[in-house]
């Protein structure tokens, strides 16, 4: 499936790029998408992202929840006018019968409070699952984007359940020779879920927080901004707060101003992307 | 005459948005057109996922000639100002006209304005209707600048049947539109807005959304019947998955029964909020464990698959509401209290676990005040009742605070009035919301709303305009129900204070501010009135008394006096008091003094007759108030009607000795006092 879509989109005149070796909660994390929905450059790019969302951990318990999943990500900028028929085929590349199934586009405005972005769109549902989110953006970093791109993304293991008809994501087989989904990555659900809602030690988190957030500020205000590695260190700073926001010791008083710290961080970072690029 | 069509042609508008923009459309359109002088004998306008449109009927081809006439400045004025002229004109020096008039020689414009073609009207309106339309939302796409709320494709424009040509950032009218996304291929021509919505639906769109609404809800109840249940009817559901198909079709889908376990709420939000289901009963009226689904295609295997799928989302949906519901049981109410700690309140109001022990503290006041015999049930739901604020469920569905924590409670096996008062307390939320009336959820429904109060109006966030940002207005609406409704009267003198003193006693400086508190509750009362259709007047008539904290009172006195001004009686009461009242007032301004002395020394038998009245009834009446049986009050008020009478046909106020003339204005006074003791009478109009 990975690779069709690779595929579908390569011919679509998508660079094809690798997973970024940072942990964050989205495919929208990964520079090739934030850094480069800025300024007035034309960018196609498609990729897989392993997403980590530390609350959304449920111990393996859930057919189709997990805290550690698999994104499949496009960006087209400019978005182009048939940007949907596009992705209905590739849909229809992947297997889904667009005859059979009943594909919807419902209303959902995309915020990153963390990204300082907002889009507008969807997110596409098959037969009542929720399958990609579409987005336009408007906004990245606090910045106007000009032209506007269009974001698709293919939540991997939802399609991959779809088209092999299983009810749990632990079900899903993993090759020909009776490898499962759950074989893989089972244990790391329970357990990642375990240090995510029980495990982590706090102390050493807030800490490791506040480093992030001194080095990529540091990394912004040398006479050579280095605008990339700062960026790395916004993106570990995003993600230590969703770990310590599972772990529930983060107030709703303070939640406001922690998102508001990483909020500034990648404000920074935009600022210097289009500044230095 | 003419007919136009005009649709505008996107990706999926968002269902919440699309009622009001045909509205809205509609209303710029007669609005633009009305400018130009066109009107339309008829606009209707229509909306489905992709698309707005309107068809107007019945228009003129062209717009009337008009012919204007200018005086500009005199031929000898400065070449400045005739340049202004010329340029404010249009026209050039040659264009004007010379007319000798008594002042002097004077240059006029004659502007022929021809009559304009409407076709020409439309394709200058259009393009400012689109560009400047009142999304909630809108966006930007591609490389271009226009905002739309998703990206528009296509504009047809059709009058008669001929496409008016227009241009919208690089948009091009025409009169090529498509049908449904799955169901139709290809381009579809449009003949004329007659042949719309026909050759629409021959392309598998439902054009009105009413019509799609009907249908849904008549397929939706066929397919619950079918397998024997009842389709639980909901309005905002119908007209959200309206608004999300274009052709659409019901389909019955089944959950495991075993998910029933799981409270019935739960299971309705679910499957309403995240997934647009309606939800089933069976014959007893309870929670089938089926659904119905709106699909928007007609699919291939008769939407086998398209349910199979949505039973599989439906199905995590629920395990996932059973994960919350599970864990949440493994906590009690009481040993979630530490969590309240970290939800702020208020920044100069505390955490909700500051509010929680203040309105156990409250509630102990209340109950103190009527002795309704449910302390301890009160003090338990009063601590427990914000404690599922933290549960899980409530986390994921915070529409069901309250109701989670009643089935906390319940399975804790606390009385069950701690539960009920735990789910009610935030009610009523609103004037047709139902209102609490069992002891203990009224005291502690009070004790929640006056704690709201006097803290923010204790830090000056007092509702102001159209701004009420924590709902002040609902919440004292929400106090005078509870009382009113339940009979209770709570002596506001002394409990606004005593609430003030709990968050003192926590160290949070609010300011006492009962005298503004209890204006408030008097004037949200008179809204009430006002909209239950008590006339404003009375209402007033009884406020202006003022000094009043008792709304239990305060209503049985304005109802009494509603009464009394619909009889014969009341009417002349009425008339005599204002005849009363005005001459003391003229002769009061021109004496630049009040008649507010004794009286003394009545002779003419009249004015005995309505003194001694006048003795008796301020009696009567001010016993009929104490004890608070108005209309006895209102009674003994209108047997004054025959000696008034008399006095007026009798007296003469204004006589030639001033000590006379005083004295009987003194005697009008006590007439005016008297009154006053059951409503100030000068506020009645009539």
């Amino acid at each position: 499936m990975i690779l069709t879509l690779q595929r579908y989109w390569a011919d679509r005149g998508c660079v094809v790029l690798q997973p970024y070796d940072e942990m964050m909660g989205a495919g929208t994390f990964h520079p090739a998408t934030t850094l480069r929905a800025l300024g007035p450059k034309p960018w196609r790019a498609a990729y897989v992202q392993p997403s980590r969302r530390p609350s959304d951990g449920r111990y393996g318990e859930n057919p189709n929840r997990l805290q550690h999943y698999y994104q499949f990500q496009v960006i087209l900028k400019p978005s182009p006018a048939d940007i949907l028929d596009l992705y209905l085929g590739s849909l229809r590349e992947i297997g889904i019968d667009t005859a059979k199934h009943d594909i919807r586009f419902v209303e959902d405005d995309w915020e990153s409070p963390t990204l300082g972005a907002w889009g507008l769109g969807w997110e596409v549902w098959c037969d009542g699952m929720e399958v990609s989110q579409f987005t336009y953006f408007q906004q990245v970093g606090g910045l106007e984007c000009a032209p506007v791109s269009g974001e698709i993304t293919y939540g991997l293991e939802r399609l991959a359940m779809y088209i092999q008809g299983v009810d749990s994501v632990y079900d899903l087989a993993y090759n020909d020779d009776g490898v499962s989904y759950g074989d893989v990555f089972y244990r790391n659900e329970v357990e990642q879920s375990a240090y995510n809602f029980e495990a982590a030690n706090t102390e050493v988190l807030f800490r490791q927080f506040g480093e992030a957030q001194a080095e990529c500020r540091a990394l912004l205000e040398r006479d050579k901004p280095l605008t990339l590695p700062a960026y790395d260190q916004a993106i570990r700073a995003s993600h230590i707060f969703n770990l310590l926001n599972a772990r529930g010791v983060i107030s709703v008083a303070e939640r406001q101003a922690y998102i508001g710290r990483v909020r500034d961080l990648t404000k920074a970072v935009a600022e210097s992307w289009v500044a230095h690029g | 005459m003419a007919d136009f069509l005009l649709e505008l042609f996107s990706e999926e508008i968002p269902a919440r948005m699309q009622r009001q923009a045909a509205a809205d459309l509609a209303k710029l359109f007669k609005a633009a057109l009305g400018e130009a002088g066109v009107t339309a004998a008829a606009v209707e306008t229509f909306v489905t996922p992709r698309r707005l449109a309107l068809i107007a009927h019945g228009l003129p081809l062209a717009t009337a000639a008009l012919s204007e006439e200018r005086r500009g400045p005199r031929t000898d004025a400065p070449a400045q100002a005739i340049d202004g002229f010329l340029k404010s004109t249009g026209l050039t020096r040659d264009q004007l006209e010379e007319r000798e008039d008594p002042k002097g020689r004077f240059l006029y414009a004659v502007i022929e304005r021809p009559g304009q073609a409407t076709a020409a009207v439309i394709a200058g309106v259009v393009p400012d209707i689109v560009r400047t339309f009142p999304w909630p939302k809108s966006m930007r796409w591609g490389s271009g600048s226009l905002r739309w709320v998703r990206p528009l494709h296509g504009i047809v424009a059709l009058l008669d049947g001929d496409v008016i040509p227009l241009e919208i950032d690089g948009i091009r009218s025409g009169r090529t539109t498509k049908g449904h996304r799955f169901l139709s291929s290809g381009p579809i021509e449009i003949g004329s807005a007659a042949t719309y919505a026909d050759q629409l639906r021959a392309a598998h769109v439902i054009l009105s959304s009413q019509d799609r609404a009907a249908l849904i809800k008549q397929r939706a109840e066929a397919a619950a019947e079918v397998a024997g249940l009842a389709l639980i009817a909901d309005d905002g559901l119908l007209i959200e998955n309206a608004g999300l198909t274009e052709w659409p079709v019901p389909l019955l889908g089944a959950f495991d029964p075993a998910f029933l376990d799981v409270p019935p709420e739960v299971i309705r939000l679910t499957m309403r909020t995240n997934q647009k289901y309606f939800a089933c009963s069976n014959a007893g009226g309870t929670l089938a464990p089926a659904f119905v689904c709106v699909a928007n295609i007609e699919a291939s295997d008769g939407g086998a698959a398209i349910v199979a799928g949505n039973q599989k989302v439906l199905a995590a949906r629920l395990a996932d509401a059973r994960f919350f519901w599970e864990q949440d049981k493994k906590s009690t109410l009481e040993s979630r209290l530490p969590k309240l700690q970290d939800i702020v309140f208020h920044e100069k109001l505390g955490t909700v676990a500051d509010r929680a022990q203040r309105l156990q503290a409250l509630c102990a006041d209340i109950e103190g005040h009527f002795s309704l015999g449910v302390f301890n049930t009160a003090s338990t739901a009063a601590k427990l009742c914000k404690s599922d604020l933290v549960s899980g469920m409530v986390g994921e569905f915070p529409e069901l605070q309250g109701t989670m924590g009643r089935y906390y409670a319940d399975l804790e096996k606390l009385p069950a009035a701690v539960g009920l008062a735990i789910q009610e307390h935030y009610q009523p939320v609103g004037p047709a919301d139902e209102c609490p009336s069992d002891p203990t959820s009224v005291v502690v429904a009070l004790a929640d709303k006056i704690d709201a109060l006097v803290g923010f109006f204790g830090i000056d966030a007092k509702p102001t305009g159209s701004k009420d940002p924590f709902a002040l207005r609902r919440a004292a609406l929400g106090v005078i129900r509870l009382t009113v409704e339940n009979g209770l009267r709570l002596p506001f003198s002394s409990l606004l204070p005593a609430s003030t003193q709990l968050f003192w006693n926590q160290g949070f400086g609010v300011k006492n501010q009962t005298a503004e508190l209890i204006d408030f509750f008097a004037d949200r009362l008179k809204v009430q009135q006002r909209e239950a259709g008590v006339r404003h007047d009375l209402i007033d008539a009884v406020f202006a008394l003022g000094g009043e904290d008792d709304l239990v009172r305060l209503l049985a006195r304005v109802k009494a006096l509603q009464a009394f001004v619909a009889t014969e009686d009341g009417t002349n009461l009425l008339a005599g008091y204002k005849r009363a009242a005005n001459i003391l007032r003229i002769e009061e301004k021109k004496d630049a003094r009040a008649y507010d002395g004794a009286v003394a020394g009545l002779a003419v038998p009249e004015e005995v007759a309505l003194g001694a009245s006048l003795d008796r009834v301020v009696a009567d009446a001010e016993a009929a108030v104490a004890h608070e049986d108005f209309e006895a009050a209102m009674g003994s008020l209108a047997t004054l009607r025959p000696v008034v009478d008399a006095f007026f046909e009798k007296v003469t106020v204004n006589d030639t000795d001033p000590a006379v003339r005083e004295n009987r204005l003194n005697l009008l006074n006590r007439f005016r006092v008297a009154v006053h003791k059951v409503a100030d009478f000068s506020r009645i109009e009539g």
